[in-house]
């Protein structure tokens, strides 16, 4: 059982969330390439190590934000509300 | 009690006799044995048969190491399987059974097995019964026939169990020396620390070992510490508890047997418990588990860990024999010989493979026992259990010992070192170094906030447990925040000198056909291990699975190691280079009860009900799962068969008016002044320019520009939209447009409310729906002018404030009502009494299907996840200005090419029904396969059309209406033409619902 | 190494051997050393990728492969699945060729001389509502019309072909009935590694375990060779085999992939006498059972729904498959659960396979399999043979292409987007 830090909630079992994977794809914008759109529905760096991810607070505040966890030893390192500059 | 106990000795409580029985023969024993103990006292010395050669066997150890000794425990319902005696508590009235074995233990005819051993070696099965080719299934139903050990029960087990979740500073995995010493010092700091054992009783060695503390029996200290720390308000004892995993981020998990030591749990006893531990800290206790020697004939009843031996002696006051002899290659051993001799047995030898001497203490313990040197137990001799051993002189390396003598004697005590228990501390991803000094694995590197202590961490000593213990112990604490102010007298015991061991991991080859057994539950021998070398499987993972080594039950406990080794021999390898296999949990098996609790079978997920739940029930509704929720199907009348009552409904609504609960939509609240603009970015159709007070319906995408959902939202205010999604959406469509709005479009002033469980919702619809209506909100507050389709006004039924929605998912006049939930069944029972004038009546989902197919309503049949919105002939919603989710993809060749499946109807043109589920094909196949060109999504008797209708996917659909295609279900033998159509059959141009 | 007379398993060569004790078996595959340079590369000594090996020097003629193989043969998931062998799938694509797949494992045994232990025992899906009885029906006529075997059961049926099962109506979802392949199975999984290894090593395969690929060099997007820990290897065409890596493999050519990569787990309980004779599954909590040969009870279910390459697991899912499992058989209580293992998927953005060619020349890539690798472990090497043997795909894998992503032309099965662990 993980315990995901919600940026708002604190730690929580894993099983008030959602997952939804690599949080480092940016939606493009409706002028950019056909290769863009595909990149970002479709290809994942998908790394061995420490991978930024999107998680969501599904049964608690029901914000989502990034979460930076190891795939590999499964440590969770930081997390972040979803800012955008 | 029984011909090998002594008179006295042991912790037993004599007064309390308990009777039990083995394979129907009653027995009896003390409080405080086990069934082990109980079995060995009494003399019973077969207790079942090895997995592949069916050889007997015998009780071996003393606890969770067992390898051979189970049985089916208890009857009925409650019969568990594969049960180590060594495990089980006395209780009166136990029953278990030998199991594995026909007819009987002592007789069994699967032994045949072992007579065919020459044929039978490691990975046997994977050269032969090939021929003829394909007739595996015919040799494998007797294979089956010979598999497994024990039987489940046939029944549901009546027991229950439970979970429960605990947290704490620092959590002690063992409650031995080292354990017990690490939880003085850490609870003496304050901290919360809670000490989990597998035994009644803790104590670990000190139950059955000699030793000394504190100037001091062991078992005094043992007792006074345990005193001391129940009274500590910090500090928690679970018993019979079990660490079994050790989990990411510090959660260790452990099943405590409740009620497993009781005949049958307590009124409101739980059986077992899982305990799912999160401590902050975690101190690793756990001892360390003898290992055997693989000598000729090693697995046969009497031959057993001196250890146990050991522990029988001095705890049980059982004699495992009345002649034995020890065969060691270190000091601990030597312990055994005084134990056995404290219950009247004998011991001829000890034959120690070492050239050296043994320690000092070692050599008082021996006594006047004859000591072997350098020499070792060559085989077993004996049928079913062993009645002399065959001893032999060392020589060089990997040549045969040379047979000295024999010495009858009827119990073999055999240790080849020990090995810690480092399971959870691997399960924790820890790495293992191997120490040369033990010939063992022991924890490496540190792990954060885990600490190995005592044997479990190759420190054999007892001194050095207890310090170790109590260093860890004020080390957790400090860490989880907790200094220890007093100053902690750390517990001693005498330094002594102990002899080097060696490692003997396996008796030299004696003769062609000795079998030398290195897993005894398994079979496997030192043949088979040489065999997969031979053969190029040389990795330990290669061997584990070609030879089953360590696979059983007892995951090799006591000979992982000697396998590993053996291993390495044959490689001219270390033992560290070819490495070990991975631990994984559980440490010990769980019963399946343990780890469900009590969220299975009917309570496997949640049921979800409408507020009108109750009234359906009251009304007979037949209510059916759709999803997680629970709806009503239709209303059967007295006497009515269940079409009849669908028929009847869906007929009502056509012609009169009827009402429908769709309270499980999903409802989502959008407020915000960029609401309009969100939702045109959700949507693939306009929804800025809808009106206050107007609905629309909406169809969404994914971004791979497939359809998601859909369903109607409407403009309350300027900035206020509720909207509608399917009942099975309702959760991911709000996750959806969450991840949108807070992370894509965080500039968006946009603010989502999920208010599906707050609203409930009614669909009214019929001819008669308006004069309904108006009666409950007002005479003509719904008329045409008031409320047109699509329009939405604010009203209040039986003084309750409701939304009306006028619209219709059925094709004829109709009205959504959403209310809230809690007046739900008042503003339903306000309608239905306003409405007997019409005869208004309920219907179900039933109903409610067949009024879409005829409307050419989609629903998940056809929103499959694979549809464009263009499939579905929603191609003109799509905007061709500005962004919305899926429109790039969308546009993709593929999805936009032609020869996609299109969303048409069929009509049945021999008035057949149309096979549900039914392929499309192009002519009649005559049973073949055949070219399909789509697939029949819904199908229904549309009683208004007095026809066999559907709706289908067909490839290029909507340009073939009129023609004949075949709806096929070669899984029901039935082909039926069928004509294409367009997919709304009623109310096409919208009068009805426009009217 | 000695020199055995009796190379060909049988129950004859059993015989003989057990007259030298078993002493004189020849090794099932050598342990070679890596050559300068091969005509392919194969990338994973998995069950894709020894077949893969197998069929290209069997079928199509080529002469020197070498497979690498990082750890020890068959480590990956070939030796960590359920085992399960089926074809029953609805979409063309998958349809054909996994039913290629399933007619190689009906002669699997024989064509290795190597007992893989292919028992087609069936694979009972079964239905919880009305409505998932239609799309098996779906599904099933689209079995049928595809040449498929598959037979739609109702309760009564699957109460006798399943005596434990709970067929009553007091559970959460009771079962409507089911959809059965007959023909499907299971089989044994690290036999059918061993089979391949020694099959193609014995048409001089080269299979290098202990050989992890560090570097794949491209020099004007065409592929020259890998390097190793153990050198660097020269070689025009170099294929990938190594589901659950793929895109650490593919990184090393600087290509990105539909995929990611999550844990699966599996588990059995203590062998008991066999009381399951089918492959059940049940798709109202995604669940897979079956008791092997042995005796234990094997099932898993769904994956832990996070990007994950360590092979455990968490507990959770763990409760949650066991939940599921005691659904069906409520009588497996007390049984004990005995081990758990994770394996890491391959989840590809559709569901579905790749089998096809990269971008780069020479480069050909076998992955994506998600949870239903072991199955097509023969079909799989086929056509992976085929398309690096005739440098495009055979008709069996077009559908399976890389550039359906692009395209839009997917096989989503489930039809749950463009999400890896959705499926």
């Amino acid at each position: 059982m993980l315990l995901i830090p919600c940026p708002w909630c604190g730690k929580r079992a894993q099983t008030e969330f959602t997952y939804r994977g690599d949080a480092t794809v940016e939606r493009p914008d409706l002028a950019d390439s056909d290769s863009q759109w595909y990149d970002y529905v479709y290809t994942r760096d998908n790394p061995r190590g420490e991978h930024t991810e999107w998680w969501h607070h599904t049964g608690g505040c029901r914000k989502w934000f990034k979460v930076r966890r190891n795939t590999w030893t499964h440590e969770v390192i930081s997390s972040e509300p979803p800012v955008r500059d | 009690m029984g011909a090998f106990r002594n008179s006295s000795g042991g912790t037993l409580d004599r007064t309390q006799r308990i009777r039990f029985r083995f394979d129907g023969k009653q027995y009896s024993g003390f409080q405080g044995d086990t069934l082990a103990s109980a079995l060995l006292a009494n003399g019973v010395r077969v207790v079942g048969r090895s997995f592949k050669y069916h050889r007997p066997r015998g009780v071996f150890g003393m606890g969770v190491e067992e390898p051979s000794a189970m049985v089916r425990l208890r009857t009925g319902a409650r019969a568990e399987p594969n049960v180590r005696v060594t495990e089980v508590e006395l209780f009166d009235g136990l029953e278990a059974h030998s199991q594995h074995c026909w007819p009987s233990v002592n007789f069994d005819l699967g032994a045949i097995a072992n007579v065919m051993s020459p044929l039978l070696p490691a990975g046997f099965y994977y050269k032969t019964f090939m021929w003829p080719a394909t007739k595996w299934m015919f040799y494998e139903h007797f294979i089956r026939k010979a598999a497994g050990l024990g039987s489940s029960a046939t029944e549901p087990d009546p027991d229950n169990y439970s979970r429960s979740y605990e947290f704490c500073d620092v959590l002690i995995v063992g409650a031995g020396p080292a354990g017990l010493s690490a939880a003085l010092s850490a609870a003496s700091s304050g901290a919360k620390v809670m000490l989990v054992d597998e035994t009644p009783d803790g104590g670990g060695r000190l139950r059955f070992d000699d030793e000394v503390i504190n100037d001091g029996p062991a078992d005094k200290w043992l007792n006074e510490t345990l005193r001391e720390l129940s009274k500590m308000p910090n500090f928690e004892f679970r018993f019979r508890t079990t660490a079994f995993g050790y989990y990411d981020q510090n959660m260790v998990v452990a099943l405590e047997r409740v009620s497993d030591h009781l005949p049958e749990p307590e009124p409101g006893q739980v059986r077992q418990r899982v305990l799912q531990i999160r401590a902050k800290q975690v101190v690793l206790a756990s001892g360390s588990i003898e290992r055997s020697i693989p000598f000729g004939y090693n697995d046969k009843p009497g031959v057993m860990l001196a250890s146990a031996v050991r522990g029988y002696a001095l705890k049980y006051a059982v004699a495992c024999g009345r002649r034995a002899v020890v065969f060691t290659n270190n000091d601990s051993a030597y312990a055994t010989v005084t134990a056995l001799h404290s219950v009247g047995a004998q011991v001829v030898a000890v034959v120690d493979s070492r050239t050296q001497s043994p320690g000092k203490r070692a050599l008082e313990q021996l006594g006047d026992a004859k000591l072997i040197q350098g020499s070792v137990v060559i085989k077993t001799k004996g049928l079913r259990s062993v009645q002399a051993v065959e001893i032999g002189q060392i020589a060089d390396e990997g040549d045969s010992p040379k047979k000295s003598h024999t010495i009858r004697c009827d119990l073999v005590c055999v240790s080849g070192g020990w090995t810690p228990t480092i399971h959870l501390f691997s399960h924790a991803q820890g790495k293992l170094n191997f120490d040369d000094s033990i010939s063992a694995f022991v924890p490496g590197a540190d792990i954060p906030a885990l600490h190995v202590v005592g044997s479990a961490n190759g420190e054999f000593s007892l001194a050095a447990c207890l310090r170790q213990g109590s260093d860890a112990g004020i080390e957790s604490a400090k860490q989880a925040g907790y200094e220890t102010t007093a100053s902690v007298s750390i517990p001693t015991a005498p330094e002594e000198s102990v002899g080097d061991m060696e490692p003997l991991w396996s008796v030299p080859r004696t003769g062609s056909r000795v079998k030398r057994f290195v897993d005894i539950q398994n079979d496997v021998t030192i043949d088979d291990i040489e065999l997969a070398h031979t053969e190029g499987f040389v990795s330990v993972e290669h061997l584990k699975r070609y030879t089953t080594l360590g696979m059983g039950t007892d995951q090799g406990r006591t000979s992982n190691i000697n396998g590993l080794a053996n291993l390495a021999r044959l490689r001219k390898a270390e033992v560290p280079e070819v490495g070990h296999t991975t631990f994984r949990p559980p440490y010990t098996p769980v019963s399946l009860g343990a780890l469900a609790g009590v969220d299975f079978s009917e309570h496997l997920s949640p049921v979800r009900r409408t507020p009108l739940h109750q009234w359906h029930e009251r009304n007979h509704a037949h209510l059916q799962n759709s999803g997680v929720w629970k709806r009503p199907a239709y209303y059967p009348r007295t006497g009515e068969s269940v079409q009849d009552a669908i028929l009847r409904e869906t007929r009502h609504v056509r012609e009169k008016v009827g009402i429908t609960d769709v309270s499980s939509l999903g409802k989502i609240d959008v407020q915000g002044r960029d609401a309009a603009e969100f939702l045109e970015r959700i949507y693939i159709n306009r929804w800025k320019s809808l009106q206050i007070g107007r609905c629309r319906y909406g169809l969404m995408l994914r971004e791979d520009g497939f359809v998601f959902d859909d369903g109607t939202s409407t403009r309350l205010s300027e900035n206020e939209f509720y909207m509608t999604t399917t009942t099975a959406n309702a959760g991911p469509v709000l996750e959806h447009m969450e991840i949108y709005a807070q992370t894509v479009w965080p500039e968006l002033h946009v603010h989502l409310t999920s208010i599906s469980d707050q609203w409930a919702g009614m669909a009214l619809a019929g001819p008669f729906s308006r004069n309904v209506l108006n009666t409950v909100i007002g005479e003509q507050a719904a008329s045409n002018e008031n409320l047109p389709y699509m329009g939405v006004i604010n009203a209040r039924i039986a003084d309750v404030p409701v939304l009306v929605f006028r619209v219709s998912f059925s094709g004829e006049l109709g009205y959504e009502i959403h209310i809230p939930s809690r007046q739900a069944e008042l503003v339903w029972e306000t309608i239905l009494a306003a409405g007997q004038e019409w005869e208004i009546a309920p219907y179900g989902l039933e109903a409610m299907t067949i009024l879409r197919i005829e409307k050419g309503h989609v629903v998940a049949a056809e929103l499959d996840g694979r549809t464009t919105a263009a499939d579905l002939g929603f191609g003109r919603m799509m905007k061709p200005d500005g962004d919305y989710v899926g429109k790039r993809l969308a546009e993709r060749s593929a999805l936009t090419a032609n020869g996609r499946k299109q969303l048409v109807g069929i009509k049945s043109i021999d008035s057949s029904p149309i096979p549900r589920g039914a392929q499309i094909i192009a002519e009649p196949s005559g049973g073949k396969p055949a070219q399909t060109f789509g697939q029949v999504t819904s199908a229904c008797f549309s009683p208004h059309l007095n026809q066999e209708i559907g709706l289908a996917l067909i490839k290029d659909g909507r340009l073939i209406y009129g023609k004949t295609m075949y709806a096929a279900s070669p899984l029901t033998g039935r082909e039926v033409p069928v004509e294409i159509v367009h997919h709304i059959f009623v109310d096409a141009e919208g009068e009805r619902v426009r009217g | 190494m000695a020199k055995s007379p009796f190379k060909r398993y049988s129950g004859f060569s059993l015989l003989r051997n057990a007259l030298s004790n078993h002493r004189r078996w020849p090794r099932a595959w050598r342990d070679p050393e890596p050559r300068k340079s091969y005509d392919v590369i194969i990338v994973g000594a998995g069950g894709h990728g020894l077949a893969t090996a197998y069929y290209l020097a069997k079928l199509h003629g080529v002469k020197n492969i070498a497979v690498l193989e990082k750890g020890w043969l068959g480590g990956g998931n070939t030796g960590r699945n359920t085992t399960i062998v089926r074809s029953n799938y609805m979409l063309d694509g998958n349809a054909n060729f996994y039913e290629h797949s399933l007619k190689l494992w009906e002669g699997l045994s024989k064509e290795l001389n190597y007992n893989v232990m292919f028992s087609q025992r069936g694979v009972l899906n079964l239905a919880h509502s009305d409505s998932e009885m239609e799309s098996f029906a779906i599904r099933g006529n689209a079995m049928r019309l595809n040449g498929i075997d598959a037979e739609l059961l109702l309760p009564d049926q699957i109460r006798q072909m399943v005596p434990h099962l709970d067929c009553s109506q007091s559970t959460r979802y009771p079962i409507f009935g089911g959809l059965l392949q007959e023909r499907g199975g299971t089989a044994r999984h690290d036999a059918v590694a061993w089979g391949y290894a020694r099959g193609a090593d014995a048409l001089g395969v080269d299979i290098i375990q202990n050989c992890e690929v560090s570097g794949i060099r491209v020099k004007d997007n065409r592929v020259v060779g890998v390097d190793t820990n153990r050198g660097s290897i020269d070689a025009p065409k170099v294929g990938l085999a190594v589901a659950g890596n793929s895109g650490r493999l593919a990184a090393m050519a600087g290509l990105k992939l539909p995929i990611e990569s999550h844990v699966l787990q599996a588990m059995v309980t203590e062998p008991l006498k066999p009381i399951i004779h089918t492959v059940v599954t049940s798709g109202a909590s995604h669940v897979y059972i079956n008791q092997t040969d042995k005796g234990e009870v094997l099932f898993g279910g769904d994956l832990d729904l996070y990007n994950s390459y360590a092979q455990r697991g968490n507990l959770p899912r763990i409760e949650y498959v066991v939940q599921s499992v005691l659904t069906l058989f409520p009588c497996l209580r007390r049984v004990r659960l005995m081990r758990t293992w994770g394996g890491v998927m391959d989840m590809s953005m559709d569901g579905s396979p790749i089998i096809g060619k990269l971008p780069i020349d020479g480069m050909y890539f076998n992955g994506g399999w998600c949870y239903g690798g072991f199955k097509a472990t023969p079909g799989s090497g086929w056509c992976f043979a085929h398309t690096i043997a005739n440098d495009e795909p055979h008709e069996l894998n077009k559908a399976l292409s890389l550039e359906r992503f692009e395209t839009g032309a997917l096989l989503d099965e489930k039809g749950s987007g463009a999400f890896a662990f959705s499926h």
